[in-house]
């Protein structure tokens, strides 16, 4: 097999009718050219009987021998009866070898494959909500349990998700909520500037950023950090049986690895909130002193009018709900990881997916409930 | 490659590797000859699986040079070390199989990547290694996620024979497996050499794989090769860690040679119910 680059590739000639002379390297790498001729030669050749003149083999493997099984086979199929003559004795045993099983073919789709699919993934659809449900009521059943009895709540882990999900946040919160900020006072200020009522802009991006912006960018920031860091931890740990450990070591890990990151994702947030709340009014006040000269002073005397404490609860009493919204859909997703790597990045994904799809779901019933409520 | 028949494929002289402070080989000396079952053992971080590693160029010693098949693999080009990586197959200890493939693409994925043969060809050649290593045809279409841990090792196997290597590197083949299972493999590597002229690697704890098939052992100790030499020659060897690594399973493993026998139909079965004897002896 030395120097298997510089060898004659495998060739095949016909010398005279009912001869195939083999001849060069029937190896995997010689007999890339030589494949086509092979079931050109095979399919034409017709019913007479046919020796095939191994003597010029210089070389054979496995791959070889197949491809000298499947001339043998077509050859029989056509109804000739080949012949092996002339090859080495070490050859013979390996074309016996390659004479094993041939692949099955490959199972022929449904009748109606796009109605099946539909159906499979209605009913993996309904099952996934039934799922869902159930994971998020023994979630339930263990935080209550948890909350009976404080000490098994695992505080140093709380404490862990807090500053990894909450704290690790901050910077990019404040930046992506100053810039909103930023946005929704310049698309503001040249409409107010029209009707001379630049002081409303301290209205405008107030309560735009209280009530929708801070919550919404603050949950769709933390479902892109947490909720896809959640559902990667928990999914690989179940690829590598580590959950599977974890219950026969008698350690729930609904307690030990769900409960500490919605706990402390329900603490974080809210906090995050108030941070993106006052990072995204300050890039308004910029913007707002900049494009339409409201003074700082000016901006502050009718912040404390325009904003009411309603409008600023409003806003931070939807951080708690979407909080749990992106842990529970994190780690569920992260539990349903099954088989290996690319499953784990299939259900992160589902994870960022579903909770942002979701945040903004749960936004939409709160502005009604709200409206409803005349908050 | 012109040499003679007892070509040395393997030749590290001088290799040196160091993790930071921690150094793992010092001044290392390894030789593996055309055709040989060579195995490695050693105990647990005496850097077996960074020799291996080093070898298969996943990894570059800190000193010294490695010839694999004639080239010095220290200081080869991008081209040439793809050309080297198309001749050797290696299959790792946990089998390394892609998950988002079944085992019979799997096995096909080097050839379509290193070949331009027709699928159905490949798929035909991807079956015969299948079945060469003993899977049903039926373990084709799963995923390795679905393969019990004997399957896995077996389509790892397959895999790792795709391209019909001249060098196969096999990383404890027969870790983890039921002694029937471990038994197949060991027969399997011996009927691969014979029948295909393979060299073989293989970095294992089992002895009864290192006294059914291996024909040099090497064993690592002291950031070095300590010993090389047939399993006869090591048992008596004078160094006392490389005696006190084999003693203990030495007696058994010495009466389970003599009892050894050509017909290997039956060596199988006896070989199963010796182990079973000796599980008892133990408890005892």
């Amino acid at each position: 097999m030395a120097g298997w680059k510089t060898q004659p590739a495998a060739t095949i000639a016909q010398p005279e009718p009912g001869t195939f002379a083999l001849s060069g390297n029937w190896t995997v790498y010689g007999i890339g050219r030589v494949e086509k001729r092979v079931d050109a030669l095979a399919s034409t050749h017709g019913t007479q009987a046919v020796v095939v003149d191994g003597a010029g083999v210089a070389a054979l493997d496995t791959a070889g021998s197949c491809l000298v099984q499947q001339l043998l086979a077509q050859l029989r199929k056509f109804g000739a009866n080949p012949e092996l003559r002339g090859w080495k004795q070490d050859f013979l045993d390996l074309l016996e070898l390659g004479e094993r099983p041939a692949p099955q073919p490959a199972a022929k789709p449904p009748r109606f494959a796009r109605l099946d699919a539909l159906g499979h993934g209605m009913v993996a659809g309904g099952l996934q909500l039934f799922e869902g449900l159930s994971f998020v009521g023994d979630v339930v059943l263990t935080l209550g349990r948890g909350l009976a009895q404080p000490s098994r709540l695992r505080f140093r882990p709380i404490l862990y998700n807090i500053q990894s999900g909450g704290t690790g946040a901050l910077p990019i919160v404040g930046l992506l909520a100053f810039l909103l900020g930023v946005v929704v006072a310049y698309q503001g200020a040249d409409q107010l500037r029209r009707y001379g009522a630049s002081i409303f802009i301290v209205d405008l991006v107030g309560i735009s950023m209280v009530r929708e912006f801070a919550p919404l960018v603050t949950a769709i920031i933390v479902a892109g950090r947490s909720g896809a860091a959640y559902a990667a931890q928990i999914g690989a740990m179940k690829t590598s049986e580590e959950i599977d450990a974890m219950r026969t070591l008698g350690i729930s890990p609904l307690e030990m690895l769900t409960l500490p990151k919605l706990l402390a994702l329900v603490i974080a947030m809210p906090l995050l909130t108030v941070f993106a709340d006052v990072t995204g009014i300050l890039g308004g006040m910029v913007m707002a002193s900049t494009s339409l000269g409201v003074s700082f002073a000016d901006f502050f005397d009718r912040l404390g009018l325009a904003v009411s404490p309603t409008s600023f609860m409003v806003g931070i009493a939807k951080a708690p709900v979407f909080a749990a919204i992106i842990a529970l859909t994190g780690c569920f997703q992260g539990f349903r990881a099954e088989g290996g790597a690319d499953s784990v990045g299939r259900q992160t994904t589902r994870s960022v997916v579903q909770a942002i799809f979701l945040v903004i779901v749960a936004d939409a019933l709160f502005s009604i409930l709200f409206s409803m409520l005349n908050l | 490659m012109q040499q003679a028949k007892t070509e040395n494929v393997i030749e590290m002289r001088g290799v040196t590797t160091r993790f930071g402070e921690h150094v793992v080989h010092e001044n290392l000396d390894f030789d593996v000859r055309r055709g040989e079952i060579m195995a490695v053992v050693g105990g647990s971080g005496s850097g077996k699986s960074t020799l291996l590693r080093e070898i298969i160029l996943l990894q570059k010693p800190a000193a010294g040079s490695i010839h694999v098949l004639g080239e010095d693999i220290t200081k080869m080009s991008e081209e040439a070390a793809l050309d080297l990586r198309r001749r050797w197959g290696v299959m790792f200890q946990s089998g390394g199989l892609f998950g988002s493939l079944n085992v019979l693409e799997n096995i096909g994925l080097p050839l379509r990547e290193h070949t331009d043969l027709s699928d159905t060809l490949i798929d035909r050649i991807a079956a015969l290694k299948l079945s060469l290593t003993g899977l049903e045809a039926d373990a084709a279409k799963k995923l390795p996620s679905e393969l019990s841990g004997g399957m896995l090792k077996r389509a790892a196997l397959a895999r790792a024979l795709a391209l019909d290597p001249e060098l196969l590197f096999l990383d404890e083949p027969t870790a983890g497996l039921d002694p029937a299972s471990a038994d197949g493999v060991d027969q399997l590597v011996l009927q691969m050499r014979d029948t295909f002229g393979l060299t073989v690697v293989v970095i294992t704890h089992d002895l009864d794989l290192l006294w059914s098939i291996a024909d040099r052992v090497a064993m690592l100790g002291e950031h070095r090769v300590l010993a090389v030499g047939t399993m006869e020659e090591l048992t008596q060897s004078e160094l006392p860690a490389v005696r006190e690594y084999f003693e203990g399973a030495r007696t058994a493993a010495a009466r389970r040679r003599a009892e050894h026998q050509p017909e290997a139909a039956n060596a199988q079965e006896r070989k199963v119910e010796k182990r079973e004897v000796e599980s008892t002896w133990k408890q005892k």
